[in-house]
């Protein structure tokens, strides 16, 4: 059995292994499939400072190893998390993440703020990176100028570990990546959706309601590796690796390119229990690579 | 769970019969579950398939099936012997009104192969000592399915758009809605078909459940994926649903 603790920031992960922010709801759906307090921690759905009705239907969209999802954000605001979500999870033996959104620098500011209230949550998760709203999210993921600009003023307010989740959409990651720490991010998390669309032949109708989407799933991981690796040499934080893991060795590989810990996302949708057999896989691959800690994986790739 | 028949229907549909090793869980008429269909690389997510009935004795769970993409295709080439992955059961399902009602008179109305979880609930509205009527559309005779099942559990009306079974037209022309006055409509199918019963149930003042079949991908409530829009906003179909009153929804009808 080897050591598989990990730590990001000042958070401490019994294992390098957690659920992606809207994939795993606020973890409770999942109870009746899993024990979710053996995961590392669970990023629970993205939250806005107001309630947010989401795109209209339909918003999802399969494609070959993935889906694309247009969900835009939908959730029922910071107050109803504090209030509803907040006294159930709090008791949980693993670490609850919440992914906080915004439209302007004020509303991501007053939601960390909320956030922030809330003794047992240890981290946030910045999200500068929705490819699905209008105004806000994406928009100031895409620039280094916009990630500087709300990762300083959300690092004024909130005292504990901040991770800032960046877009692929972008020319190059390791330029955004470089503006987050430079503003005092804890650690990275990589990548969100890639986007993408959807047409129906037959209709001549776009899929999603939104015309275009964000692309997760199996389609992704070689380009989400391939920019954990480029981010890796760039920054000293922590990088949180995501991008169409689905079992064991996927993690490995993100370990290797240099991820400190990793985050199982749209696969929660095809095996509710697929992160439980990746946290088994990853301690069955140190045993008998002879790996005393985890840690020693990241980075660990020879080339 | 294991494939124990996987029977074809004619050309473009199947019934698909699974056993449990251990007893199979309660589940409620307008439940479905999510079918991991493993053997197609074409195929990513899940599909979501309705229950269509629950065989106690033999511990086997039915599901009807129209071969429409690759997916149901795969499906349809189960053999028995085969396992299969499914999560179950899920959704809401339908009312089953108590036996002491002053509603008696229960329509079930199906289109297509939107019958499959009209059988399940006419089983269990006969266990609880209803008499349900069917009215089952279809394009033609040859999509008319499992028709001697029915006939176990009610009294059973059809139409075919082609005449080649039953009165001809759409369910919403068959001439027992002009004969009977029903006091509580089901229906599942098409969604246009739908609609037209939900203008039918309002126009009548019936108490109308329609079941939807909005994409989704987790089945759970965790994606947010297959939202309707409702008078409480956008809901989950796969949680909140997938059986709704048409009160609550936001249906232009």
């Amino acid at each position: 059995m080897a050591d598989l603790r990990v730590n990001i920031g000042k958070l401490s992960l019994k294992n390098p292994v957690t659920t992606a922010s809207g994939t795993f709801g606020y973890g409770t759906e999942y109870a009746d499939f899993m024990d979710i307090e053996r995961l590392g921690g669970i990023f629970v759905k993205g939250t806005t400072l107001e309630a947010r009705e989401g795109n209209p239907y339909p918003r999802m969209a399969e494609t070959p190893a993935g889906m694309l999802n247009a969900v835009g954000l939908q959730n029922k605001g910071a107050e109803y998390f504090t209030d509803a979500i907040y006294p159930k999870l709090k008791e949980l033996d693993t670490n609850i993440i919440v992914n906080v959104s915004g439209s302007s620098i004020d509303s991501y500011v007053a939601c960390a703020e909320k956030i922030a209230a809330l003794g047992k949550i240890p981290a946030i998760e910045l999200n500068i990176s929705c490819p699905n709203v209008k105004k806000g999210g994406m928009a100031f993921g895409v620039s280094a100028a916009g990630a500087a600009e709300v990762v300083r003023a959300v690092r004024k307010v909130y005292p504990r570990t901040l991770i800032v989740k960046l877009s692929p959409n972008v020319t190059d990651i390791t330029e955004i990546a470089k503006a987050a720490e430079a503003e005092g991010a804890d650690s990275l998390s990589l990548i969100n959706t890639l986007l993408g669309m959807a047409i129906d032949a037959g209709k001549r109708k776009p899929i999603l309601s939104t015309v275009t989407g964000g692309l997760s799933g199996p389609c992704v991981k070689p380009i989400s590796l391939r920019m954990v690796w480029q981010t890796y040499q760039a920054v000293k934080i922590p990088i949180i690796g995501l991008g169409g893991i689905s079992n064991w060795r996927d993690a490995v590989e993100f370990l290797l390119a240099g991820a400190a810990a990793i985050q199982i996302g749209t696969y929660n949708f095809i095996d509710p229990s697929a992160s439980l057999d990746v946290i088994d896989g990853i301690n069955a691959y140190c045993d008998e690579y002879g790996i005393k800690s985890v840690s020693e994986l990241s980075g660990a790739l020879e080339i | 769970m294991k494939v124990t028949e996987n029977a074809n229907l004619h050309d473009n549909y199947c019934l698909l019969k699974l056993r449990a090793d251990g007893a199979l869980p309660e589940m409620r008429p307008g439940q479905f579950v999510q079918v991991w269909v493993t053997h197609s690389p074409a195929v990513f997510l899940r599909r979501p398939i309705s229950i269509h009935y629950v065989d106690r004795e033999r511990n086997e769970l039915w599901l009807l099936i129209q071969k429409v993409g690759e997916a149901t295709r795969a499906m349809a080439a189960y053999s028995p012997g085969d396992t299969l992955n499914l999560l179950l059961p899920l959704g809401n399902g339908f009312t089953i009104l108590s036996k002491t009602s002053d509603k008696r008179k229960l329509l079930l109305i199906g289109g297509g192969v939107g019958i499959a979880p009209l059988l399940f609930l006419g089983e269990r509205l006969q266990a609880e000592g209803f008499a349900p009527n069917f009215l089952l559309g279809a394009r033609t005779k040859d999509d008319l399915l499992q028709l001697e099942d029915f006939q176990r559990f009610g009294t059973v009306y059809t139409t075919t758009e082609d005449g080649s079974q039953g009165e001809k037209g759409y369910v919403t022309q068959h001439s027992i809605l002009g004969k009977t006055r029903f006091d509580y409509l089901y229906t599942c199918g098409p969604k246009p078909m739908m609609m037209a019963v939900a203008r039918y149930a309002a126009s009548a003042l019936i108490p109308c459940e329609v079941s939807l079949e909005n994409t989704m991908a987790c089945g759970i409530g965790a994606c947010l994926c297959c939202v309707e829009n409702t008078t409480q906003g956008h809901v989950c179909v796969c949680t909140e649903g997938p059986v709704f009153n048409i009160d609550k929804l936001k249906w232009l009808i």
